[in-house]
């Protein structure tokens, strides 16, 4: 990936932290993935305005003893997989859709 | 279950938490079903804002698989404003229907809130035999009309067909609908008891007969051979096995609030009315002598040849009276599917036996003098 790259939590997913490690579910999908911890803290922190690599820089590489090379390399790879599955919105723009499901009125 | 829901299942039982739960919003329903174990009047729902609190604490406990039924869980007005607040708290939710009431808006609604599926209860392909055990003309039409308009929406929807004796002959047509609509079926042959303990609704179900015919279904059940096959010797571990998820990493909440280790398992643990959802999963001792069972502490089971493979239902074993003793529907189903009779329809063949034998009378002929 070359410039910026926003990430989002799809509004289809499911998902709750089962000791440190998130279970995440993708609707109609039957497939379940589980993230580890630094996995987590990226999809925790995956709110569309953020860049990734300021989420490595503040978030990961703050909480765990790795580089920013490293874990950018790893993070891209983890984005990749799971926005392939639907599981997060990718974007070389902030990504303004709600990560919550939309409200309609009655 | 694949491998990684199996590693999940096993994570959440060690720590503890309530992975699924069942919430019953609402005992109504504008069907009324030969066989349904509920009371459809309206003993006190909880309110909206009860519910929306419960979601809350589910969440906090770390549910993640909520499926939502009744009754009919479109029939609370409040339903889409219940849904929209669990999607928000990222459940992965599961709705049971009758689909009734679902359109085309209401299709569109389910899938902008990524529901994950819903479980469309359908009796038979025939309007005759469908619409009679609703007991709603009209029904099955206004059912099939409601899994078409969901699955123009992309979603994920399967066909519940619970088998009895008057609907056991329809199931391949049942299986049939479901290809042409393009959606799973799954067959279920168990009876649930009214919750009230009435046990009437039994004989609506298949007997030894049916079920045989049933599980010798290649297209139903695979590999015959395989399906059937006798047991293979109780191991050790499966003694030390637990019964099922009920009261381990799944509960229930009836419309009222009151918390079931299952819908099938009516044994009153607390309600979320008067305590705190975790209180009850954590403290209440109807939950922890549930999570004390374990196969080697059941009389009849323990010594029984499908011990380690049965689908021993602990909630209608404590309908029939006992939380630590066989469950008789899933006796008859595992000796309908290999023919060896379960330790628990021995012993009543035993016992039956012994209330009819019969002798000759040695003083039948003096009784007979002395009337005459």
């Amino acid at each position: 990936m070359s410039g910026k790259c926003y990430i989002a939590r799809s509004s289809q997913t499911a998902a709750r932290l089962l000791g440190e490690e998130m279970v995440i579910i993708s609707a109609g999908d039957p497939r379940v993935f589980s993230l580890n911890e630094v996995a987590t803290v990226i999809w925790e922190a995956a709110d569309g305005r953020t860049p990734l690599d300021e989420i490595i820089a503040d978030r990961v590489c703050a909480e765990f003893e790795v580089t920013p090379q490293v874990a950018l390399k790893d993070a891209e790879e983890l984005v990749q997989e799971l926005s392939s599955h639907g599981i997060l919105l990718v974007s070389d723009q902030p990504i303004v859709r709600p990560a919550s499901p939309p409200r309609e009125t009655p | 279950m694949t491998g990684l829901m199996q590693e999940i299942s096993n994570r959440a039982l060690e720590l503890g938490v309530p992975l699924s739960v069942q919430l019953d919003l609402t005992y109504r329903c504008n069907e009324r079903c030969v066989h349904c174990y509920l009371d459809h009047d309206d003993h006190g729902e909880m309110t909206t804002a009860e519910i929306k609190n419960l979601l809350d604490q589910l969440a906090e406990a770390g549910v993640l698989f909520l499926t939502l039924s009744g009754g009919e869980i479109m029939l609370r007005k409040d339903f889409f404003e219940i849904l929209e607040h669990a999607r928000a708290l990222l459940f992965s939710i599961k709705l049971k229907t009758n689909a009734m009431l679902i359109r085309e808006k209401e299709a569109r609604r389910l899938r902008a809130l990524g529901v994950h599926s819903i479980q469309i209860s359908i009796y038979s392909h025939r309007p005759e035999v469908h619409d009679a055990i609703t007991k709603v003309a009209g029904s099955l039409q206004r059912s099939v009309d409601a899994i078409r308009f969901l699955k123009s929406q992309g979603l994920n929807v399967s066909i519940a067909n619970a088998l009895m004796l008057r609907n056991i002959s329809d199931y391949p047509g049942v299986k049939a609908l479901g290809e042409e609509l393009g959606v799973g079926v799954t067959m279920d042959p168990t009876i649930t008891p009214k919750m009230d303990g009435d046990r009437s609704l039994l004989a609506l179900g298949l007997n030894h007969s049916e079920l045989v015919q049933v599980f010798r279904d290649e297209s139903l059940i695979g590999n015959a051979e395989e399906f059937c096959a006798p047991p293979p010797k109780v191991s050790e571990d499966d003694l030390d096995s637990l019964p099922c998820s009920a009261g381990h990493t799944a509960c229930y909440v009836s419309p009222y609030g009151d918390v079931y280790p299952c819908v099938q398992f009516p044994l009153p643990t607390g309600n979320v009315r008067t305590s705190k959802f975790l209180d009850i999963w954590r403290h209440s001792p109807q939950f922890e002598e549930v999570r004390s069972i374990k196969l080697r502490d059941m009389t009849s089971c323990s010594q029984c040849a499908h011990g380690g493979t049965c689908t021993r239902c602990p909630g209608l074993a404590y309908m029939e009276g006992n939380m630590r003793g066989p469950s008789s529907q899933d006796c008859e189903k595992s000796f309908a599917r290999t023919g060896i009779p379960s330790a628990n329809l021995l012993s009543r063949k035993a016992s039956l036996a012994g209330l009819v034998q019969i002798q000759t009378l040695p003083t039948t002929a003096r009784l007979v003098a002395a009337t005459t």
